[in-house]
């Protein structure tokens, strides 16, 4: 469960967002949309536990819960997935790591290249591999940032299945009309 | 024993990474071996041990400095401490992790540059060779302290050598003296305030 009243964040001198309210129940799907630099991934951030808000009150599930993806697909790029998968899942004490790191591979169509560099990967292979390691631990709250960016029409498929599970999900995108149906609350900046 | 193994994880990514880049060592070990061949050159005939001995000091400072310029550079252009930060782990097994990969590259370089050295100038001695192990320690703690600092300020660039340098002269006051105990003693108390502090450096980085 997520729940903030009177959020607010400046970065620098830029006020970014004041007085947000957000409540977000177990199973929910919050859509955050908006334009350009209104601050959603500042919000997620912020939903993430990666920055505080400088007023309000928040309150979050724990931190290892959280799966979180931002603009950048947050892998190593001198790294294989293998490897960017097998660090965080050790990080995460998975247990039966290697299975579950082999599913996800499989399912985001990456085990033919999972022995690959990072670095030779296209931007859409990237995000697949970052949505992997975002779903690596089963969190129970999911924060996305622009998911579907530079993601083909099978992978834009794959991601479909992944916010149709119930899990609660937070989706910021400038492109609501994508994953409007599965919304349960929405949130618009202006 | 999660602690240890976390440590041993992240480590092997940050020597992985080197390995597969070969970005930070090859350039610390071409510095070293450039800067020791200008003192070799610079230096008049017949200095003493204990001035050829400054500049050997010099040399490894600076080698270090540019080893820990490249110390962050993933996390920081990947936005991987993000990643890092929501994992489970202890946040400062990601300082210690990337202190003994530093530590590593720096002892690398030295086991370069103190033969050179004994080539170019005098050679070396046990203690010397002590006092450059020791001071590696204090070096990697502290410089990854201030490496991940300087990643969330704006001029990192120059960041690092303000926060680094001042923090180096103790060092080297220690490793020209042979005051082995100084060296113990400012590792001690540097890595133990690094340990402790870093959790909170990179807080919102």
């Amino acid at each position: 469960m997520i729940s903030g009243t009177g959020l607010a964040k400046r970065l620098g001198d830029r006020r970014v967002f004041r007085d947000v309210d957000v409540a977000l129940a177990d199973g929910g799907f919050l859509l955050v949309t908006g334009p350009n630099g209104s601050g959603k991934p500042t919000l997620l951030r912020v939903l993430a536990g990666l920055m505080a808000p400088d007023a309000g009150t928040l309150e979050l599930p724990p931190r290892h819960t959280i799966g979180y993806l931002g603009h950048e697909p947050l892998v190593y790029r001198e790294l294989t997935p293998l490897e960017n998968l097998t660090l965080f899942g050790r990080l995460y004490r998975i247990p039966e790591r290697a299975e579950r790191i082999g599913m996800l591979l499989e399912r985001f169509g990456l085990w033919e290249v999972r022995h690959d560099r990072v670095s030779t990967f296209s931007r859409g292979m990237q995000q697949r591999l970052g949505l992997c390691r975002a779903l690596l631990h089963e969190p129970g709250l999911l924060l996305l940032d622009e998911p579907f960016n530079a993601l083909d029409t099978d992978a834009a498929v794959l991601l479909d299945g992944v916010l149709a599970e119930p899990r609660t999900t937070v989706v910021a995108t400038h492109e609501p009309e994508r994953v409007e149906r599965f919304a349960t609350a929405r949130l618009a900046f202006a | 024993m999660s602690y240890v193994s976390d440590v041993a994880a992240l480590t092997r990514k940050d020597l992985l990474l080197e390995l597969r880049a070969k970005e930070t060592l090859p350039s610390m070990l071409l510095f070293v071996i450039a800067a020791l061949t200008i003192f070799h050159f610079a230096l008049p005939r017949g200095t003493g041990h204990q001035a050829a001995l400054g500049l050997l000091w010099s040399a490894i400072i600076f080698t270090a400095l540019l080893g820990l310029t490249r110390a962050f550079v993933a996390e920081r252009e990947q936005s991987l401490f993000d990643a890092l930060v929501l994992a489970p782990c202890d946040r400062s097994a990601i300082w210690l992790a990337k202190s003994l990969a530093v530590l590593a590259f720096l002892v690398c370089a030295e086991v370069v540059a103190l033969p050179a050295f004994g080539a170019f100038f005098s050679g070396v001695d046990g203690r010397t060779v002590a006092a450059v192990a020791l001071a590696d320690v204090g070096i990697a703690a502290v410089g990854t302290l201030f490496g991940a600092m300087a990643v969330a300020g704006r001029a990192r660039e120059l960041l690092l050598p303000l926060l680094f340098l001042p923090m180096a002269i103790p060092i080297v006051v220690g490793g020209v003296g042979g005051y082995l105990w100084f060296l113990v003693l400012y590792d001690a108390i540097f890595a133990l305030l690094a340990w402790a502090m870093f959790e909170y450096v990179i807080a919102e980085v």
